[in-house]
């Protein structure tokens, strides 16, 4: 107690509702002072994180993002706001969180985690909160928490549906006992493809919050060793048992988390495919030199009706495809689009696979976002 | 026996929006077999091309991770409610 740092007056003020209750209280709120907590991401799950954190009083903050505020953040990612569209998230997020509490002292880490700066960054804190949104970082996330002994509070959301534990703490399970690998690429659709609640990463990033702060008091029972599932849709939660892996692999060193989870590098030769590719560009090109292709829009309708092609003749989901090959013609090119070219591609290799000339499937490189961008602007990106 | 899963929503495309589905089971090996006849193009979102269960995706029997019981052999009772719950990144993976 006596190395914990003291609280000024305007603390003891600005704590009041937690210095009164039993379990914080004065030795608590001193706790949390001289606590140290690292957030990785400032986005939908960091954003709340960050509010309440810094709200609770949380003495140091340490945030990692290199991202930078997008008006289609907006919807979830409360700590920015519309001035802040187009600044970095640290930025934006900093400034946030000085005026909420200036009590607390930030360390800004404007740059991607990767295994040469990971062990380094979380070296320094107590607690490591994962708001990340991609595979590769989780997995660096938990290994880099493991080798150093750091709990690691987790969240992760999709659509309506939320997910959230604490790993690694008190010789609880780890992200790695969970699942021991990641999908590969493809697999699984991405929240830009299949959306997500806005509210849904206020929940799970309150959720971890709350277990950051009770860590960091010693109070309550943590998630340790339970998954917590949220249904927004149905409200319910659900809690499944989380045990170690007794055939896990021990984690001794990091590895590169990009191969692990099959992100192909930029050196790789793009693989084999049975149909082509065209930019926006050069099908622009094409159709104005009179190419009159059947186009086939592989989105789902809540997309197209919010932005189409004048010209596309169908609209079918990339995973029914299928069920339409006797509705599309043979003896015509066929351009197939999405919203960025990779769920276009998946239906040009399926409509090859089911015996389609693949020299008639062309896919639309970076999709209906890249036709809004280079060829009509008029038309709103999503 | 009627065996309950419920579908994660990532896979509820494969399963025409169902959240749940009911399927005639004595094993969890058995009921995933049966709902994946029933939805083929969920096959390959379950399980690798040697049939075996992907590592990202996870069963629960009730609360209990069919890992830790006798995985796919587990046997399941009449009103039993099994989990699929696969890993979800966030935003951008």
């Amino acid at each position: 107690m006596s190395e914990l740092p003291e609280l000024t007056s305007e603390e003891i003020g600005r704590y009041s509702r937690h210095l009164i209750l039993d379990e914080v209280g004065v030795e608590g709120q001193r706790k949390l002072k001289g606590a140290k907590v690292l957030c990785i991401g400032s986005g939908g799950l960091g954003s709340p994180l960050l509010l309440y954190l810094a709200a609770a009083g949380v003495g140091r903050i340490g945030l990692v993002d290199f991202d930078v505020v997008d008006a289609s953040n907006l919807q979830r990612q409360i700590i920015h706001g519309t001035s802040s569209v187009g600044v970095p998230k640290v930025r934006s997020a900093a400034a946030r969180i000085h005026d909420l509490n200036p009590n607390v002292v930030l360390d800004i880490f404007e740059e991607p985690l990767t295994s040469a700066n990971a062990l380094r960054i979380l070296a320094d804190y107590d607690v490591v909160v994962d708001g990340t949104d991609n595979f590769p970082t989780r997995y660096l996330v938990n290994d880099a928490c493991v080798i150093l002994g750091k709990p690691n509070v987790y969240g992760s959301i999709f659509k309506f549906e939320g997910q959230a534990s604490v790993f690694n703490y008190q010789g609880g399970p780890n992200y790695r006992d969970l699942y021991p690998e990641p999908p590969p690429p493809g697999l699984v659709p991405s929240c830009a493809e299949g959306g997500v609640l806005g509210i849904l990463p206020g929940v799970i990033g309150c959720i971890q919050a709350t277990e950051t702060i009770k860590i960091l008091l010693g109070q309550g029972t943590s998630l340790s060793g339970r998954l917590l599932l949220y249904d927004a849709l149905n409200m319910r939660f659900r809690e499944l048992k989380l045990r170690r892996d007794p055939d896990a692999k021990p984690i001794t060193e990091l590895i590169d988390y990009q191969e692990f989870c099959g992100v192909p590098k930029p050196s790789d030769a793009p693989p084999a495919e049975p149909f082509s590719r065209l930019s926006v560009t050069a099908a622009k090109a094409r159709l104005d030199a009179g190419w009159a292709p059947y186009v086939l829009d592989v989105r789902r309708s809540s997309e197209a009706e919010i932005v189409k092609l004048a010209f596309a003749d169908r609209l079918q989901p990339h995973t029914e495809v299928l069920h339409i090959v006797d509705e599309l013609p043979r003896d015509r090119d066929i351009l197939i689009h999405c919203k960025m070219g990779g769920r276009s591609a998946a239906a040009a290799q399926a409509l090859a696979d089911a015996g389609f000339d693949p020299q008639r499937l062309y896919n639309l490189d970076g999709g209906i976002t890249a036709w809004a961008q280079e060829i009509d602007p008029s038309l709103p990106t999503y | 026996m009627a065996v309950t899963i419920h579908i994660p929503t990532p896979l509820r495309v494969y399963t025409e929006r169902q959240a749940s589905v009911s399927v005639e089971a004595t094993t969890v090996g058995e009921a995933l077999g049966a709902l994946t006849t029933r939805y083929p193009s969920l096959q390959k979102h379950l399980r690798d091309g040697e049939g075996k269960l992907r590592s990202f995706v996870n069963v629960y029997l009730g609360e209990e991770d069919i890992r830790f019981l006798q995985k796919e052999a587990t046997p399941v009772g009449a009103g039993a409610e099994l989990t699929i719950v696969p890993s979800i990144a966030g935003g951008a993976a």
